[in-house]
């Protein structure tokens, strides 16, 4: 099972001291919170994108191209690639340029995006979000698994006889999750191509997430890419933790009640009741996350949200010493032990590039065979 | 036999209010009208002042509470609606309003609905056709022609009073007849089955439908 962090990459005041980072001051401090990550034993570093303010991470790849510099083993992921906005040859590129320098360590994460006047900057229609993340998708797989091609759609400018360079690393493209927090298209997606289906819950109840992940799961076997069980799942997850339970409420409580997306609402405790957001203890974080298992199945990828709200990086680094050193061990060995043998890990490159060769070396004794028959 | 649910929405603020006497007067009329008709009516009351917080809550977070979840589950499978507001500021409440706002928009199609406003002089009344009819129209509700409002006066015993007493009467027929003309019989349904705005039975399909069950298989989604 893999663990990491997402970042939305949001620049936010500190509501204890007043205090707002630069853009220059929170960019770097996302790069210091991805070596961290590494250092304390996470295997995920993912950032959003975005196009407006408050918000920094408007070019992944460059920000995971410099983080791929700066570490060795944290698998590089975006929460989320905007595929209805981006043109599909350019994320085609990047990203494998990105698998060139990170030796493999990427995969990505395809999202329509949550703020919706990005869609008329790029020059999109909104009301045809879902159709874009279809066609782009598309175009996107057939660039990275054929040399030349040729296309056709309604959203792009044709391509003929278009080679999108560099090719991916060892022919092995990234394996792409699909985020979705309530559209059942998205999740037929993922399924329909055996990709990865992440269910962001964090804001939202559980319930509402049940029959997303269930849809998705039933489908996958559907398409016949194995049991519904075996399907890759990732969740969300959103924690604030000291070693006393009361003193992780005590400070994290100003930042909950000035939040920029529940602040002002409901109280910390209502809130806490109704989604996975846990603030207490790692043993109530990992009590609360291994229930994930009991309501959504065994699942292949765990994400934390750790830097929002306006914690200061002082705060975040604190915190993701707590959740690598006491919180995800127990998960890790937790999970493990619960999970049947039958439940794959999450693909990543390694495991993609030995089944390609795999399935060439069944092809080839295949055609052997063949030829002895004849 | 049919046993009717009626949700009965009061925007009133104070404790009684005059928005809640005058909800609990229809709700009382259109009983005596179902029964007349052989029926039963089961009403669910929904106090929206005891959902404030968990409105403010919704619209801040995007998603209902316990109590507020009920309220919407009790609104979106009834039968009919009685809605009552007191006119604050020209218009409905803004807490009617905000109730309105986390409700599924498809939550009342093809729904009876029974208007009815209150206000400290009649100079307001005109609220129930400028404000409310307006507000359930967009939501592809059906509200019954009769919009009762109630001034201050009228819970007097003059001819104010009388005359109120007689639209609350009037409206409780309208809505006990929707009620019980099930799926296009009534007038008014017939209207509704040419027009392309869904009857009260397509309206419960319409309320009822999840986009679960619809799920368009990929190749489809492809092709298009």
């Amino acid at each position: 099972m893999q663990f990491g962090i997402f970042t939305v990459g949001d620049v936010t005041t500190d509501p204890t001291t007043g205090r707002t980072p630069t853009e220059a001051e929170r960019i770097k401090a996302m790069v210091t919170i991805a070596q961290k990550a590494e250092e304390v034993g996470l295997d995920v570093f993912a950032t959003g994108e975005h196009h407006n303010p408050p918000f920094v991470p408007s070019s992944p790849t460059t920000m995971l191209g410099y983080i791929a510099a700066k570490t060795d083993r944290l698998i590089l992921s975006t929460s989320t690639t905007l595929i209805t906005t981006n043109d599909p040859v350019k994320i085609a590129e990047d990203f494998a340029m990105l698998q060139h320098l990170a030796d493999g360590r990427v995969d990505l994460m395809m999202g329509r995006g949550n703020t919706g006047p990005v869609y008329p900057w790029f020059g999109q229609d909104i009301t045809k979000g879902v159709e874009l993340a279809v066609e782009n998708y598309a175009l996107l797989r057939r660039l990275w698994r054929e040399d030349v091609v040729d296309w056709q759609g309604k959203f792009r400018t044709p391509l003929r006889g278009f080679t999108s360079t560099p090719r991916p690393l060892d022919d092995v493209p990234p394996f792409v999750w699909h985020g979705s927090i309530r559209t059942p298209e998205i999740a037929e997606q993922a399924a329909y191509y055996g990709d990865g289906f992440f269910a962001n819950h964090i804001f939202w109840p559980q319930s509402h997430f049940q029959r997303l992940i269930a849809l998705y799961r039933n489908r996958f076997e559907h398409y016949g890419h194995g049991s519904a069980d075996q399907a890759i799942v990732g969740l969300g997850g959103q924690v604030f933790m000291r070693k006393n339970s009361q003193d992780a409420v005590r400070e994290f409580r100003p930042y909950f009640d000035n939040a920029p997306v529940y602040g002002h609402g409901p109280s910390l405790e209502d809130f806490t009741e109704m989604t996975p957001l846990t603030v207490g203890s790692p043993a109530q974080v990992i009590e609360k996350t291994l229930k994930f298992r009991d309501t959504f199945g065994d699942y292949q990828r765990q994400l934390f949200l750790m830097d929002h709200a306006g914690l200061p990086l002082k705060t975040v680094l604190e915190q993701l010493d707590l959740l690598g050193e006491e919180v995800v061990p127990v998960l890790r060995k937790e999970f493990d032990a619960l999970r049947p043998a039958h439940v794959p890990a999450a693909p990543t490159h390694q495991s993609l590039k030995a089944a390609a060769e795999l399935a060439r070396s069944e092809q080839a004794i295949e055609l052997t065979g063949a030829g002895s028959r004849s | 036999m049919t046993t009717f649910s009626v949700a009965v929405i009061s925007a009133g603020l104070s404790q009684p209010s005059s928005t809640r006497l005058l909800a609990d007067r229809l709700a009382r009329a259109t009983r005596g009208a179902v029964d007349a008709r052989g029926d039963r009516v089961e009403f669910v009351d929904i106090e929206l002042r005891e959902l404030a917080h968990e409105i403010t809550n919704n619209l801040l977070t995007g998603f209902p509470g316990p109590a507020l979840q009920s309220a919407i589950d009790a609104v979106t499978s009834a039968d009919a609606v009685i809605a009552v507001t007191p006119v604050f500021s020209a218009s409905y409440s803004g807490l009617f309003k905000s109730f309105f706002d986390v409700l599924d928009p498809q939550a009342l199609v093809g729904t009876p609905v029974l208007m009815a406003a209150t206000g400290g002089s009649a100079r307001h009344s005109l609220v129930l056709d400028f404000a409310l009819r307006p507000l359930f129209s967009y939501l592809k509700a059906a509200p019954v022609p009769t919009g009762v409002f109630a001034a201050t006066a009228d819970f007097g015993a003059d001819d104010a009073g009388r005359s109120l007493s007689g639209r609350v009467q009037q409206a409780g027929r309208e809505l006990a007849a929707m009620l019980t003309a099930g799926g296009g019989r009534d007038p008014l349904e017939k209207e509704f089955d040419l027009a392309p705005a869904p009857s009260r039975v397509a309206g419960r399909a319409v309320r009822e439908s999840d986009p679960f069950d619809a799920l368009v298989p990929f190749e489809e989604l492809l092709a298009r």
